[in-house]
């Protein structure tokens, strides 16, 4: 009965770490927003070039407070591990290292997304389309891949980052922030679409494959996958043959 | 454990409470991607709709707005292309100025190819003359019917205004709104010029530049349906939805022997009424700048009854004078049918017993060679009585032009009156008048209740580079030739009321016909209405003025009209704020005879605060609502039904719409990257354990 409330209560708290990661997320873009709010009033408005290196200046410190966030709430999530280790019957806590990262950068992805793109999405709702000014008429369509592309490395950048702090490898960290940073830079090259959707693919592409390897893939893996159907079978038959001597 | 379970709830409402701020931010004006999307044109005059006993005129556009491909319509040539050739109807046309007109017009409402219309301005105006009123206005609603001089009904002799082509009174399924600003039609040229002209010998390629103008008007069909359903709505609903709401406005008076205002006059005593009208009409709406059809003439009468008030004598005279104001007389004389309709239920001070004769001025100012009209009505004439009146008054007309720049001369007997308020009592009596114009037929108005009937049309010219004050103290020639007429009025009415002595001494003032000319067609925010209006009118002082009767009372061009006319006839007397405002509690200060007003005073040149000071003067208002909606008669054929539908929102703004094709394509990459990511999620999630091989799980199958 225990077990069976532990593991009802399990998902749910799954969950709920979703939104607490969001909520994470969403504070650290506030109080990033206020950063960047604080300098532009405090600054001279006219000055174009000045305007342009504030927003990068918010832009980057945007990146790093999420970082902090996403380290912070590593932090809180180890001790409630273990708290939860300390309780569970079997001394081990129901939900792995990797399912708690893989979730945190989920949801981290999912807000950051919902946050890019649900301005744009409710402007598109009108018949109009981007390009009065001279901007590109594909605005929403690289928006929308952009965000895509956010959504996943978020997702990648979580595994990669709990697992970096797990085995303290402050080496793995540094490139995750930096890999931050560099996409993060590479949408100010927008609207020349090309130079910065291109390179933020192939970033993301490289970040997943780098976290399909930290979270334990393998190439032999994928391919035992495609073809592992018998297999399973054979193991639950030896299961379950096991099993029956016990019931007499 | 529950304590976990209770808390997994609580950053629930967080979370969605920053999104949905999120969504309301992507929703609000002015945000940074709705402005790379839309250009707002913020200065445009809608066209809307009106309706009466049995007909809607004027525009209307659908809940969300018409949209369609900006075309640009500069020669009739470029008519087909919308009409027919164009590969990506419904246009949205950019009318040259000079286009406008019925037989354009026609086409583009027999079409389903339109969706809405954008007209700029014609500069200079139209040479040839342009006038959307009827041939022949307020038809049906004068004297003149098979009961009474059926040959002059529906202007069988005489055509009034033949240029007129009647387009107001269209009922068109499009918006069609004006351009005022020359700016902002450049800007929709230049986007026209950039995505939509045709190159090589196929149309223009996506994205193509469109419009969209919002005018959702919501009354439909007649006055008796929306009059109907909006008693319906204000009886049953708790929060009534009101469709529409009739013109009224007031009608401004004053007497030149005071007279009770809430009882009535003894029916020995004669009056002898001077009538104009103070409101215009244009084809969009609140554009009526009125210039020669309303604006001259009540200007002249203003600075008559100023000349009158200024003779010693007044209070001998044999018979008083009451200079009236109408307004609303563009749509069926609202005004003059409403005071007559009161005189006749004993509503008003007056009776129609009391009337000794009319006078009216129409359209004063572009006299041709000096000459001033004088106007009667041929069938009442036929009366004797009447004839010998009406020869009396024409006389005392003709020697009062004797010394002055004016000659009057008299329109023959075949001749019917023109349009005027003076019809609408004619109804109820057979009274004696004259009604004075600058035309003998036809009118020399050739912009008659249009948005060309501007200062130019009347000739105002000021030279260049004059400061506003001094624009303000320009006399114009315009203005000595009201003056004049002015003058001739106010003698020839000091005779009628029996005034012996010599008139050579009654002059109408041309610097006070100058600055109301001014004031009333060029700029309503001048020092001078500035120091005669209530401290707390400051803000009706608008840019540009315009003369439309409109549906929330008193407009602007009523309530400068009784300041005016109480600051002309008027005297300054020694009252405290408090008294002034509650002058029943004052003692000796006549209530009923006199209303007092306090303005605001002048501001010194080197002072930063005005001296207010009351006047009292006998200048009251007076309803003008039409009587069909007293006596609930919306279909009335006799009395004016005029009303103005309701409306949430006007606007109008341009953008660049997408191809179908993009569209669709980005609709469908977007399901399939759903989809595809969906699959594999699941994929992944079934197969977790075989793709991320924890070394552990192994040994717990084992067990």
């Amino acid at each position: 009965m225990f077990v069976g409330r532990e593991t009802a209560t399990a998902p749910l708290c799954g969950k709920s770490r979703h939104r607490k990661r969001a909520f994470f997320w969403l504070v650290s873009l506030l109080l990033a927003s206020l950063v960047w709010f604080v300098s532009v009033r405090l600054s001279d408005r006219g000055d174009a070039a000045l305007q342009r290196g504030l927003l990068g200046f918010g832009a980057a410190v945007s990146v790093l407070l999420q970082e902090l966030f996403r380290f912070a709430y590593f932090k809180l999530l180890k001790k409630a591990d273990e708290g939860l280790a300390t309780i569970s019957e079997d001394g081990r806590s129901p939900i792995s290292l990797r399912q708690m990262a893989y979730v945190s950068g989920l949801s981290f992805g999912i807000i950051s997304g919902v946050f890019s793109v649900i301005n744009i999405l409710a402007d598109s709702i009108g018949p109009g389309t981007v390009g009065i000014h001279g901007d590109s008429p594909y605005y929403f369509i690289t928006s929308a891949f952009l965000t895509m592309a956010l959504v996943l490395l978020h997702t990648f950048w979580g595994v990669i980052f709990f697992d970096a702090c797990e085995k303290r490898r402050y080496g793995c960290l540094g490139l995750v922030v930096a890999s931050h940073l560099l996409t993060s830079g590479l949408t100010f090259l927008n609207p020349r679409y090309a130079a910065s959707l291109g390179p933020i693919f192939i970033i993301t592409l490289c970040t997943g494959l780098w976290a399909f390897v930290t979270a334990g893939g393998s190439f032999r893996s994928l391919l035992k996958c495609l073809s592992c159907k018998q297999e399973d079978d054979s193991r639950v038959m030896t299961y379950s043959a096991l099993r029956v001597p016990c019931e007499d | 454990m529950e304590a976990a379970a209770g808390s997994c709830w609580a950053p629930f409402p967080a979370w969605w409470g920053l999104v949905l701020a999120a969504l309301a931010a992507g929703s609000c004006q002015g945000n940074s991607v709705e402005r790379k999307i839309y250009i707002p044109l913020n200065k445009t005059a809608p066209c809307v709709r009106l309706l009466n006993a049995t007909h809607q005129i004027g525009c209307q556009s659908s809940i969300s707005g018409d949209t369609g491909v900006i075309h640009v319509v500069e020669e009739e040539e470029d008519l087909k292309w919308v009409l027919a050739d164009g590969p990506h109807p419904p246009y949205m046309i950019l009318l040259d100025g000079n286009l406008f007109n019925r037989r354009v017009m026609m086409q583009l409402k027999g079409t389903s190819r339109v969706s809405g219309l954008a007209v700029t301005m014609a500069k200079p105006n139209p040479p040839q003359g342009f006038s959307p009123g009827l041939k022949c206005p307020n038809d049906g609603f004068g004297v003149y019917s098979k009961d009474y001089g059926p040959e002059f009904a529906h202007c069988n002799r005489t055509a009034w205004n033949p240029v007129g082509n009647g387009l107001s009174y269209e009922d068109f399924d499009f918006p069609i709104f004006l351009l005022e600003d020359a700016n902002e039609t450049q800007v929709i040229k230049q986007c026209y010029q950039d995505h939509n002209v045709p190159r090589g010998g196929s149309g223009p390629e996506y994205p193509l530049c469109a419009m969209q103008l919002f005018s959702h008007m919501h009354a439909v069909t007649s006055t008796v349906t929306c009059m109907r359903r909006s008693s319906l709505q204000s009886t049953f609903s708790i929060n009534p939805e009101v469709v529409c709401d009739p013109l009224l406005d007031y009608n401004v008076w004053s007497t030149l022997q005071p007279i009770n205002s809430s009882g009535k006059v003894d029916p020995e005593k004669e009056v002898i009424i001077v009538a104009t009208r103070i409101d215009s009409h244009s084809f969009f709406w609140n554009i009526a700048p009125g210039a020669e059809s309303a604006v001259s003439s009540f200007v002249t009468h203003l600075a008559a009854a100023e000349a009158l008030h200024k003779v010693s004598d007044v209070h001998l005279l044999q018979r008083n004078i009451m200079f009236t104001f109408f307004q609303g007389e563009t749509f069926d004389y609202i005004g003059s049918s409403r005071m007559v309709y009161d005189m006749e239920k004993d509503k008003f001070p007056l009776r129609l017993d009391n009337i000794h004769s009319f006078v009216e001025l129409n359209q004063v100012a572009l006299r041709n060679g000096s000459i001033l009209w004088m106007h009667t009505d041929p069938v009442s004439r036929m009366n004797k009585s009447v004839e010998v009146q009406v020869r009396n008054l024409l006389h005392i007309l003709s020697n009062s032009s004797m010394g002055a720049n004016v000659s009057l001369q008299e329109v023959g007997y075949s001749q019917p009156l023109p349009p005027s308020s003076f019809q609408r009592f004619l109804r109820a009596r057979h009274i004696p008048g004259v009604v004075l114009t600058d035309h003998q037929a036809a009118f020399q108005n050739r912009y008659y209740q249009s948005m060309y009937d501007t200062p130019e049309n009347i000739r105002m010219q000021y030279p260049e580079g004059l400061s506003p004050e001094e624009t303000l103290e320009y006399v114009t020639d315009t203005a000595k030739s009201l003056a004049e007429v002015a003058t001739v009025v106010a003698r020839a009415l000091y005779q009628l009321a029996g005034g012996a002595n010599n008139t050579s001494a009654i002059q109408a003032d041309p610097k006070t016909v100058s600055r109301m000319l001014y004031g009333f067609l060029i700029k309503m925010n001048n020092s001078w209405f500035q120091s005669i209006i209530k401290p707390d009118l400051k803000g009706i002082l608008g840019d540009v003025p315009q003369h439309y009767v409109a549906v929330s009372s008193p407009v602007n061009t009523t309530y400068l009209v009784q300041y005016v006319l109480a600051n002309l006839t008027g005297t300054v007397v020694n009252l405290t704020k408090e008294e002034c405002l509650n002058p029943e509690k004052t003692p000796n200060s006549e209530k009923e005879m006199y209303e007092y007003f306090w303005v605001q005073g002048s501001l010194d040149p080197n002072a930063t605060s005005r001296v207010p000071y009351c006047v009292r003067s006998s200048v009251h208002l007076s309803k003008a609502l039409s009587p069909a909606f007293e006596l609930r008669q919306w279909g009335s054929t006799e009395y004016s039904t005029w009303t103005e539908s309701r409306w949430k929102e006007i606007r109008a703004r341009i953008f660049l719409v997408a191809s179908k094709e993009l569209e669709i394509i980005t609709l469908v990459v977007g399901i399939a990257i759903l989809i595809i990511s969906l699959l594999a999620t699941y994929f992944i999630n079934a197969k977790a354990d075989v793709l991320f091989s924890i070394p552990r799980d192994s040994g717990a199958v084992a067990y």
